[in-house]
């Protein structure tokens, strides 16, 4: 277990150096660098930005300085936030991400797990076509159309439930205040959810054909205790191996809710770092993601070894 | 005694050969296909869509392009809240947007662009990983190992960020634009068709192939790549949508299709700017980018379950 673990960590390595070289290289073939767009500068000037962010040396040179300060955790200055290093950029804008991320995959789970298990509990009545159907909706249509017309629907026109008006903000942070959070986090969530009913529901399903699960309910178990206690355990294996491509398709999707909804996190320096031709914040951005899910997948690895016996990886 | 006239039960015999040749794996997959009535609406309305793209200058007067700031973002003659600052009338069915531009012609120039970036990015990402697949799995051994890996490298980036990237560096052009998502979205492809590749290459005809002197590379064109087509098929129509959303993504961030020209992403985009008081601009692009989301859905699930029917 211990050296599977050690294994698969120093697996993760090159990896993670085949990404970093190849985003360094193709940024750098990119026509135009990224002071071009501004003011003609007078040739001098020209010579001392470029030298001070160390763009007139080759680029095999510019490759191992970079290298060599990211052993040292520094990801350089960024082009175009003045004053700003893209470590501290990314420090700022990592919690607020995290903090996004994390509330929609807990968010989905529950959701997830809980639709899933009533659809399978009660399979092909009109509950599972309910949830299954709702569920497509939330495979098939991209983020970037859910998160306007929940807004509009919630921000712009507003809701009133009971008396209440229950109409939400339409955008910023807010320091994460809860009112904040609920239309990105669910925006965020919704396919999420809809992946994970739709698995847990398939999973479940074949478990409670299972014989011992027909044994619980022989010996007279109720049906909430079989459920929780048996069936749930074994159903929710499968989700395990999902976690890593469940984070991958958060990181995807919070690039278009931070911007849509003015959160100030990472997806959003990432975008306007493409905008702004701002390669050193790119590239430290797709090196922080890149480590995240190379981490969750080994974490999920590691996760599914210790939960299922049947498990057991080779010398 | 019930004697037969021998005649009787050959010519039973050979009706039954008749019958069993008759209905080839193709043809029943496509009865099976037909039969799915979610598929076959899927493919109906996709068809109108595409028609209404292909024809979309002669279904209305207005250019795609044509700016009239007489009409800024003006509703739709038949808008139901009475509310809005101005009915754009004529034949503006879909009202228009905020530089006074006919949204229905636009509505489908975006689809023209989105479905021709479906199907040119897929075709790119088909050519790619059907050939890599193939290769790595008929050849093999080290070179298997080190193709896949290559594909693994790739995979543990969501591949938007790559294509973001590209798109950066090449400068937003549509054409490399249809490149680089091609470009990207073949690894999964390249995973199925190297899993069926290994399978396939076990198998006895392929044996007798090469005993019969066909080269590498015959084999794979001849033998292997037509035996693949079923599962690529399927997976091609679940490409398809997602090359749609991979464009429309872009899009919407401003890093994909630049105006005049258009594209649903730009569209929603657009009319997420001014939904407060104009939301026919960003409803109808985000309905007519649904249904085809579900059509192709509908059809990739019907294809699986016609091709694979063990599979249900």
């Amino acid at each position: 277990m211990l050296s599977y673990a050690i294994r698969r960590f120093m697996g993760a390595i090159p990896t993670l150096f085949v990404i970093i070289t190849i985003a360094f290289f193709m940024m750098r073939i990119a026509p135009g660098g990224p002071f071009d767009s501004q003011r003609r500068l007078p040739p001098e000037i020209e010579h001392n930005v470029e030298a001070a962010y160390n763009l007139d040396k080759p680029v095999y040179q510019q490759y191992f300085i970079y290298l060599d300060r990211l052993a040292h955790f520094d990801l350089g200055p960024s082009y175009k936030i003045k004053d700003f290093t893209v470590t501290q950029l990314i420090a700022q804008g990592l919690p607020v991400s995290a903090r996004l991320g994390a509330s929609a995959i807990v968010l989905a789970l529950i959701f997830g797990i809980s639709l899933g298990t009533f659809a399978a509990l009660y399979q092909n009545k009109i509950l599972d076509h309910a949830v299954m159907s709702v569920a497509m909706v939330g495979i098939t249509i991209p983020t970037f159309v859910t998160a306007p017309i929940l807004t509009l629907i919630f921000g712009v026109y507003g809701v009133h439930l009971f008396g209440y008006d229950v109409s939400l903000p339409v955008g910023g942070w807010n320091d994460g205040a809860l009112e904040n959070m609920i239309l990105p986090v669910f925006v965020l969530a919704l396919p999420q959810i809809a992946i994970i009913a739709r698995l847990v529901r398939g999973s479940m399903v074949e478990v409670l054909r299972s014989n011992y699960i027909r044994t619980a309910r022989a010996k007279g178990l109720p049906d909430h205790l079989i459920v929780t206690r048996h069936a749930l355990r074994a159903a929710l294996l499968p989700l395990v191996s999902y976690i890593a491509p469940a984070m991958a398709d958060l990181l995807t999707g919070s690039l278009i809710v931070e911007q849509i909804f003015g959160i100030p996190g990472i997806g959003r320096y990432f975008v306007q770092g493409a905008l702004n031709r701002d390669y050193t914040l790119m590239l430290g951005v797709v090196i922080c993601y890149a480590i995240l899910i190379i981490a969750l997948n080994l974490i999920a690895d590691l996760l599914y070894a210790v939960l299922d016996p049947r498990v057991r990886y080779k010398q | 005694m019930n004697m037969q006239p021998l005649d009787t039960a050959a010519e039973e015999t050979i009706m039954r050969a008749a019958a069993v040749q008759g209905r080839s794996l193709w043809i029943d997959a496509r009865a099976r296909l037909l039969k799915n009535r979610a598929a076959v609406v899927g493919m109906v309305i996709l068809a109108i869509i595409t028609l209404l793209a292909i024809f979309a200058p002669l279904l209305s007067p207005y250019p795609f392009d044509k700016v009239n700031f007489n009409l800024v973002s003006c509703s739709p003659d038949w808008w139901p809240d009475k509310m809005v600052l101005c009915n754009a009338g004529g034949a503006h069915w879909f009202g228009t947007d905020a530089l006074g531009r006919d949204l229905f012609v636009r509505v489908l120039y975006g689809a023209r662009v989105s479905l021709a970036v479906g199907l040119a990015s897929t075709l790119v990402s088909l050519v790619i990983g059907v050939a890599y697949g193939a290769i790595a799995g008929f050849f093999g051994g080290r070179t298997d190992e080190l193709m896949m890996r290559f594909v693994d490298v790739l995979y543990s980036l969501p591949y938007i960020f790559l294509v973001i990237i590209l798109m950066v560096v090449f400068n937003r052009d549509i054409f490399l634009l249809f490149i680089a998502i091609g470009a990207v979205v073949w690894l999964t492809m390249a995973r199925i068709v190297r899993g069926q590749t290994l399978s396939i290459k076990q198998k006895e005809f392929i044996e007798a192939a090469r005993a019969a002197g066909v080269g590498q590379f015959a084999i794979i064109r001849r033998h292997i790549i037509p035996n693949v087509v079923g599962p690529v098929m399927v997976y091609v129509t679940l490409t398809i949508p997602a090359v749609i959303i991979a464009e429309s993504f872009l899009s919407f961030l401003g890093l994909g299709v630049q105006e005049p020209l258009t594209s649903w992403g730009v569209l929603i985009h657009d009319g997420t700017d001014q939904m407060e008081t104009a939301p026919w601009a960003l409803i109808f692009p985000a309905l007519f980018m649904a249904v085809t989301l579900f059509c192709f859905n509908f059809i990739g699930d019907g294809l699986r379950d016609a091709l694979d029917p063990k599979d249900r």
